[in-house]
């Protein structure tokens, strides 16, 4: 159901200094997309810049059928990009990659080897999967989507833990608040403009230690990532990660985009394409840089 | 109607359009978006004797109006191809060519044996170009004689066509060319990437895992036709032009310089689409003006008025 499409751009709002919010009509059923998958999109028709860039489907609007994309200005195709406007067209390949695996419901995702020591939140019963969704900077964008569907679910709750530079750069914060009375949200920025004064996996680290979360989901800086890794494995916590790989074709073809993840023996490596068997990947698979 | 029908090194190929080996995977990646029935025929991705997992990422980096990558020749080698892969492409009526590789003149000639055994394969990509490799790849593509020698044993351990793929990292494309047309090469791909690197400002590093890397996409167009041209006036036979294709007046451009067929590589990244849309604009261009044979037009460009 992937397609190759010229689609109109609907709306454009940049919802914070350098941060663009870009709507399009979907040439695929957004119904089918899954959270955490992509799309390959030439920001403009031009041979410098060349290659299309990838984004991730940030939200979805089921009734008009319509497709958000997130980013940030941060080189020529995305100032391209940014220029645009309702009306303008672009070519649209996707939806790609494999997306974040959902829970079909909270008890039929508990980690197997027996049950986790159960503490439930207050007002929620023990069966609940607790599950935290970690987002750095512009991270945040394929986590939405995954909020959006997250948040139709029964029997989990959802913290949502975001860290930004400063309140500036807080993206989609009000909308996330009003998604659903299940998500609760922490915020985290480096210059201790809003919320936590530090990181967010500060208070990833925290909710672990006090074994409050079955199951994390997260997307931000790779340092970032990295750190959410080191923390699920120290608690023994199943999560998944969505990574950001420069890519060449972005279907599997081209084998440009791989990162280092470990091997079917112990202590060997294989090379996945990030562009087909990611961008999500279990946060065990992958072997960090150092 | 006009005859799109061309003929390479006894192969008879629908049209003339090519996918270039390493873009177009094996073929599946693209399978959602063309349809592979239309194809002249499919050049698959580089096999080797032994799986390889190539090199270490970085890969890919974009530089003005092209790509310079540095895969390394990553793929599952040649056991795997035949039992997972070629069954694959054996349900389309589509030629498949096998680009090889090898880090040893013996290595080719077991591959080209082995490969020679399986069926529905209708060519043999010689790869002697591949500048991304440690071993092998560009040592064999810049020197006449080894590039010969590489040639000879391909062909000495196989009875499928042999297709040559030169590199354009040398003083004289035509003198490696003559040689390889000496040793029995039934025809030659022109060109591969031209060697080139990128640095990173911020890390004071180069961009690629490999430091250097092939130079694609429509910045190399006018090298790779100018090799074609300089190839066609020197040695008789066929060639697959490729290097930068992105439109159907590239095509015609490298058709009139010389060559029989044409491979889209690059422009496929840009648009999955690109062989067919370049096939409809080459079929456009042949009713427009009037002229009934693609054939007619190979090389028209050398010709004096």
């Amino acid at each position: 159901m992937t397609s190759y499409n010229t689609v109109n751009i609907t709306r454009q709002d940049e919802i914070a200094p350098g941060f663009y919010l870009l709507s399009f009509k979907s040439p695929f059923s957004v119904h089918q997309a899954q959270p955490g998958q992509f799309v390959y999109l030439r920001c403009d028709n031009t041979y410098d810049p060349l290659l299309p860039r990838p984004f991730s489907i940030a939200m979805v609007d089921g009734g008009k059928n319509e497709v958000a994309i997130l980013y940030q200005v941060v080189g020529r195709g995305t100032a391209l990009l940014a220029q645009k406007k309702e009306l303008d067209r672009f070519t649209v390949l996707g939806p790609l990659g494999r997306g974040f695996t959902l829970p079909p419901s909270g008890r039929l995702f508990r980690p197997k080897g027996g049950p986790k020591r159960v503490e439930p939140l207050e007002s929620f019963p023990p069966s609940f999967l607790r599950i935290a969704v970690v987002a750095g900077g512009v991270g945040i964008a394929p986590l939405f989507f995954l909020l959006q569907r997250l948040k139709d679910l029964p029997d989990l709750t959802i913290e949502v833990l975001i860290g930004v530079r400063s309140i500036k750069q807080l993206l989609l914060a009000t909308e996330i608040k009003s998604l659903s009375p299940q998500v609760k949200l922490h915020l985290a920025t480096d210059d201790g403009s809003c919320g936590f004064h530090g990181s967010v996996t500060e208070i990833l680290a925290t909710l672990l230690k006090a074994d409050k979360i079955d199951l994390v989901y997260a997307c931000g800086p790779e340092a970032m990532l990295k750190i959410v890794a080191e923390l699920l494995t120290k608690h023994n916590v199943p999560g998944e990660v969505s990574l950001e790989r420069q890519m060449g074709c972005g279907v599997g073809a081209c084998l440009s985009c791989v990162c280092k993840a470990k091997g079917e023996r112990e202590n060997s490596f294989r090379y996945r394409r990030v562009c087909k068997e990611g961008p999500v990947f279990p946060v065990q698979e992958i072997i960090w840089e150092e | 109607m006009v005859d799109l029908t061309i003929e390479i090194a006894g192969l008879r190929l629908k049209n003339p359009v090519i996918t270039a080996s390493g873009t177009f995977g094996f073929s599946q990646e693209y399978a959602p978006y063309v349809d592979l029935n239309r194809l002249g025929a499919i050049t698959v991705k580089g096999i080797t004797l032994l799986p390889r997992s190539g090199n270490p990422p970085p890969r890919l980096v974009e530089t003005p109006a092209g790509i310079l990558n540095a895969i390394g020749l990553q793929n599952p080698g040649v056991d795997y191809f035949a039992a997972s892969i070629l069954p694959y492409l054996s349900q389309f009526e589509v030629p498949v060519i096998v680009n090889m590789a090898g880090e040893t003149v013996e290595e080719y000639a077991v591959l080209a044996n082995k490969l020679s055994e399986l069926n529905n394969i209708a060519a043999l990509e010689v790869n002697i170009s591949c500048p991304n490799v440690e071993k092998g790849g560009l040592q064999f593509g810049s020197d006449p004689a080894a590039a010969a020698e590489v040639t000879r044993a391909v062909k000495n351990n196989t009875s499928l066509p042999v297709i040559v793929k030169l590199s354009p990292n040398v003083t004289r494309i035509e003198t490696v060319a003559q040689a390889v047309a000496q040793a029995g090469a039934d025809a030659l791909s022109l060109i591969n990437t031209i060697l080139g690197m990128a640095i990173d400002l911020k890390k004071r590093r180069p961009v690629l895992g490999n430091i250097f890397g092939g130079l694609s996409g429509p910045a190399i167009k006018p090298v790779a036709l100018r090799a074609v041209w300089q190839v066609f006036e020197e040695v008789s036979l066929p060639i697959i032009g490729m290097g930068g294709i992105f439109t159907a007046q590239d095509a015609l451009e490298f058709i009139m310089a010389g060559a029989k067929a044409v491979a889209v590589g690059t422009a496929n990244f840009i648009n999955p689409r690109a062989t067919i849309d370049i096939l409809e604009g080459i079929e456009n261009y042949l009713r427009e003006n009037k002229i009934k044979r693609l054939s007619d037009l190979v090389g028209a460009a050398h010709c004096k008025q």
